[in-house]
């Protein structure tokens, strides 16, 4: 078994706790000093940082929310000067606003070393050949990825997002031997592959690394199946730091989390109370060695369950299992986070109030699609087919400015679509995931 | 002169019609012309009835969107060329047609237009002077 760094991925659970506990000190006295946000929210729960001593005390530290990082947009809890921060990254917020996040020099390395882990676990080596077909920008897939690639001194092709043609040219002539890109893209280019009349044989590819939305394990076994290659679960969101926040190892059965960098915890999401290994709730993230944007138990609304257990493959950090669903609306498509008030900012705009509508997900050919039926309002309407197909056309510009995701606009009849308890219902997804 | 002409916005799923003529036909509402405009997921409706105001408040009671649009009746004759007399005139003023519908009226030699154009007033003005007869909102809801 091939590890990156085993001195942290297979330490003793008391080690762990004894490097978390320290860092954990060191990272509450940081934020209180730094940071007037997290300062005023422990000054009103009563807690000093000399209160912080050990991982026990994580437990009476207030949460963090992701509306606290819109409250606060852009720089607001970023905890040393801005001179200190050498990149930003942004994903898309619900009312539009962004999330953005900020590395000093010393977190881009940490990000390259948990990366590094997770390529690891994938089998990568510097003899690699990486293909990163996340989207290089503000989404963090792309350059994340690209810096763990480059740490662990394998060849990056960057080729970035799209083009799927040029992907497997590229794929087959630079011969390389793993991928980087969402699970449906994969798949995608695992049909594209057999279209173009390449064969499995023709390749060099040995495995992957697939995430930013969910899929199913039939999914996975058919990634596997096709393209012939082993299969890699990540998990990461941008506020924690990006890919890279767990991973699979070979032996699937959970995605291992460099613990030393990010504590988890999982809670009852309603109650908020902490919930031992083995109960599913909400997965909640403590970064312990960030600097631009330490994040204090941030509540990421993914729900999932830790084991504590040493795996097969001989790492001791925690493992977090497969998300299993979201305890608010959001959406992934096709690896963009879409909020249903997104969509409503965007129809607001169109008329003085805003219509009810339905967004219905649908993944056809292993891609997904989104359809908005909005209903047909008095306000709305005109005889002439031209002036409605214009307001279809400024709803679906609106929303690809917005989210940047192509949507079919469906003008619906009003009340046709569900309500439930006076509130109409939002979302449907189709998803056979 | 000028027609008031409902319209009605339709999903494009079977009965919605249906439903639309019932609501009408109830409340005794005779519809004289009428015609579709579609697209794949949605069409529009648009109705020429003896009673516009009641039809539209009969369909707004029953959910459906409706509006009303001023339109214009014209007669032609009922002859090879006899609709391009009338739409050289306009084209000759540079009035533009946004749609039009032809429909049945009681005479024999006579045929009838419904036209929704730019400008409804100018339009009347050069209809009428050139002779074609533009026909009396009154006299088409009776029809």
């Amino acid at each position: 078994m091939q590890y990156w760094n085993s001195t942290y991925e297979c330490m003793s659970r008391e080690e762990m706790r004894k490097v978390q506990s320290e860092r954990l000190s060191n990272i509450v006295k940081k934020i209180y000093h730094n940071v007037p946000f997290y300062r005023a929210k422990m000054q009103k729960k009563g807690i000093e940082p000399g209160d912080i001593k050990s991982v026990d005390d994580l437990k009476n530290l207030p949460f963090t929310y992701k509306q606290d990082l819109r409250d606060n947009y852009p720089y607001g809890l970023f905890a040393v000067p801005t001179s200190e921060i050498v990149r930003i990254h942004a994903s898309s917020g619900t009312t539009g606003k962004q999330t953005v996040v900020g590395y000093t020099r010393r977190d881009l390395d940490t990000w390259a070393e948990v990366i590094a882990r997770t390529l690891t676990c994938a089998g990568a080596s510097k003899e690699s050949f990486i293909q990163v077909a996340y989207g290089y920008g503000l989404f963090t897939g792309g350059l994340g990825v690209h810096y763990g690639a480059e740490r662990i001194g394998a060849s990056v092709i960057p080729i970035s997002g799209g083009n799927t043609s040029r992907q497997l040219q590229i794929m087959k002539d630079f011969g390389t031997t793993h991928l980087a890109c969402t699970p449906s893209y994969a798949l995608y280019l695992a049909e594209e592959l057999e279209e173009a009349g390449f064969k499995k044989g023709d390749l060099k590819l040995k495995a992957g690394v697939f995430g930013a939305e969910p899929w199913s394990a039939n999914m996975r076994n058919e990634i596997e199946e096709r393209l012939g290659i082993l299969a890699i679960d990540i998990y990461g969101l941008s506020e924690v730091i990006g890919p890279g926040v767990a991973s699979e190892c070979p032996c699937k059965c959970g995605m291992h989390i460099p613990e030393d960098h990010f504590i988890p915890e999982i809670i009852n999401p309603e109650t908020e109370e902490v919930l031992s290994p083995g109960e599913k709730g909400e997965i909640v993230f403590t970064t312990i060695t960030k600097e631009g944007l330490p994040l204090i138990r941030y509540r990421t609304r993914d729900l999932s369950v830790l084991n504590y257990d040493v795996c097969e493959c001989g790492r001791t950090s925690v493992r977090m299992s497969k998300v299993s669903g979201r305890t608010d609306d959001m959406l992934i498509i096709r690896g963009v986070n879409v909020f249903p008030s997104q969509i409503e900012s965007v129809l607001l705009e169109i008329g003085e109030t805003a219509p009810h509508y339905l967004l219905v997900v649908d993944r056809v050919d292993n891609l997904d699609i989104l359809e908005i039926q909005v209903e047909m309002t008095p306000g709305l309407f005109s005889d002439e087919v031209k002036k409605l197909e214009e307001i279809e056309g400024k709803i679906k510009k609106g929303i690809e400015s917005t989210l940047g995701i192509n949507a079919k606009i469906r003008l619906v009849e009003p009340k046709s679509i569900e309500r439930s308890e006076g509130k109409a219902k939002r979302v449907i997804d189709k998803r056979k995931i | 002169m000028l027609v008031k002409q409902i319209s009605v916005f339709l999903e494009n799923k079977s009965g919605r019609l249906a439903e639309v003529t019932k609501s009408l036909g109830n409340e005794g509402i005779d519809i004289s012309a009428l015609s579709i405009a579609d697209t794949t997921d949605f069409g529009i409706l648009r109705l020429i009835v003896n009673q516009p105001e009641k039809a539209e408040k009969v369909l707004k009671e029953n959910g459906f969107t409706v509006s009303s649009t001023n339109v214009i009746a014209i007669e032609v004759e009922d002859k090879p060329g006899g609709l391009a007399v009338a739409l050289d005139v306009l084209e000759s003023e540079s009035i533009g047609i946004e749609y039009m519908y032809a429909f049945i009226g009681k005479s024999e030699e006579k045929a009838l237009v419904i036209l929704r154009v730019e400008d409804s007033q100018k339009a009347i003005e050069v209809l009428n002077n050139k002779n074609i007869k533009v026909i009396p909102s009154k006299e088409v809801y009776e029809l």
